[in-house]
């Protein structure tokens, strides 16, 4: 059974994530397997790419009910964290709406431009067993066209030109805006965070 | 190999790749470039082995530039855990690239990086630029291309001021600053950085959303944890 298993949604950029793990002395594996994913204690969803062909290889692979049901901790990692959620603008896609909420594009100007690149100052609204020994105001890592608006489920944010959710969490299903696995110190804490609470 | 020229020649070994992406990143670099400076003049591609070698041991995010020419290029390249793919010479190539690329990976993956030097009062770009017998005027205008590569789905510019590369007198703040007004996509700011003042001078002036250096890191002039003590005591919000 895999500590971790990271769901396969067909976009590049999984090895820094299997990576990070590794770094962490975590057995986390790639699958797109229904199985392996129920089993696992721990289920993160990533995603590089368009919404619009992430939830397409999510059908195909026959995963959108297995999400759905999952019972273990659950992390979405950037459009992973937008794929929990009812919808994103980016195309008109609709998601898996595991989450409440709707992921809008980030307005662009030449002082906060788009996509948000970079580190951002990140403020942490109410305590969750994921931000254990995480300090208010770290920065963290974005790479990012969309974001959710701030809700009673948001955790942490940071801001663009508006205020933006950077963690929400409901239920089992937890969210994060930015990449933990390539924000450094606090972002492999987050990634331990999220491997051992509740154990 | 890790090596550095000066605007654009001569260039000279600086270090071990592993080695030097592992002191940056301990230093406190938020970002770290991988030019492959002689992939794109050779035609050929990249033996790529070592971005995965870099990617298991950085948790900072990277990007690498050079000799990527296809969605496949690519792909390779973000599959073996880069976070960010740079084009220059094949964008110039074929500027349909661009919006293959971000279609595919989303435009916060797709990198422009544009050489760019002034003449008689006007930008212009250049490519090839890894090989000085290959390097040649593209017959475009730097703020068109700016505005083109945006319109076709670019998430980043590196513009490298080819006027500074290498010569330490300051970032090329003019010339940033007419991009910048065109440039609604984050703009880094590339050759020119001398010493600590220039990054200040360029965040101030340029409202740039990065600076990247190399000539002033490589030879340990400036140290990374120091540079940015200098700028967040002088009102550069970054991370410490």
């Amino acid at each position: 059974m895999a500590d971790v298993a990271i769901i396969d949604s067909g976009g590049a950029n999984i090895a820094s994530l299997l990576f990070a793990f590794e770094r962490l002395q975590t057995n986390a594996v790639l699958t797109s397997e229904a199985d392996v994913i129920r089993s696992a204690q721990r289920v993160l969803l990533p995603g590089v790419g368009a919404a619009r062909d992430a939830m397409q290889r999510l059908r195909k692979s026959g995963l959108v009910d297995v999400i759905r049901e999952l019972e273990q901790p659950v992390l979405g990692i950037c459009l992973g964290m937008q794929l929990l959620c009812d919808a994103s603008d980016e195309e008109d896609v609709e998601c898996l709406g595991v989450i409440s909420g709707t992921a809008r594009k980030l307005t662009a100007t030449t002082e906060n431009t788009v996509p948000n690149m970079g580190w951002c100052s990140t403020g942490i609204r109410s305590a969750h067993p994921l931000l254990e020994g995480i300090e208010d105001e770290s920065y963290f890592y974005y790479l990012h066209s969309y974001a959710l608006p701030v809700s009673s489920i948001t955790l942490a944010t940071a801001t663009h030109s508006d205020e933006f959710s950077a963690i929400i969490s409901d239920r089992n299903f937890v969210a994060a805006q930015f990449h933990p696995e390539r924000s450094a110190a606090v972002g492999a804490r987050l990634l331990r965070n999220f491997v051992e609470f509740g154990k | 190999m890790v090596v550095k020229g000066v605007q654009f020649r001569d260039h000279r070994v600086v270090g071990d790749i592993l080695e030097l992406a592992e002191r940056y990143c301990h230093e406190g670099a938020d970002e770290l470039v991988f030019y492959d400076i002689t992939a794109s003049p050779d035609g050929r591609g990249v033996d790529r082995s070592w971005v995965a070698r870099i990617a298991a041991v950085l948790d900072i995010p990277f990007c690498v530039a050079g000799g990527i020419r296809t969605v496949a290029d690519a792909e390779d390249v973000l599959n073996k855990g880069a976070d960010k793919i740079s084009i220059n010479s094949p964008a110039l190539a074929n500027p349909t690239l661009i919006t293959d690329l971000a279609r595919r990976f989303g435009s916060q993956c797709v990198v422009i990086g544009i050489d760019s030097r002034e003449e008689h009062g006007r930008y212009f770009v250049y490519q090839n630029t890894g090989d000085p017998d290959k390097t040649s005027a593209a017959q475009r205008l730097t703020l068109d291309w700016v505005v083109d590569v945006q319109n076709r789905g670019a998430g980043e510019i590196v513009l490298n001021c080819m006027n500074r590369d290498g010569v330490r007198s300051g970032y090329d703040i003019a010339q940033l600053v007419a991009v910048r007004s065109h440039c609604t996509i984050p703009l880094i700011a590339s050759g020119g950085a001398g010493e600590m003042q220039h990054f200040q001078d360029v965040f101030d002036s340029a409202n740039v959303d990065g600076a990247l250096a190399a000539s002033v890191f490589h030879g340990a002039e400036v140290n990374i944890g120091d540079l940015k003590q200098f700028l967040a005591a002088r009102n550069v919000s970054m991370r410490i």
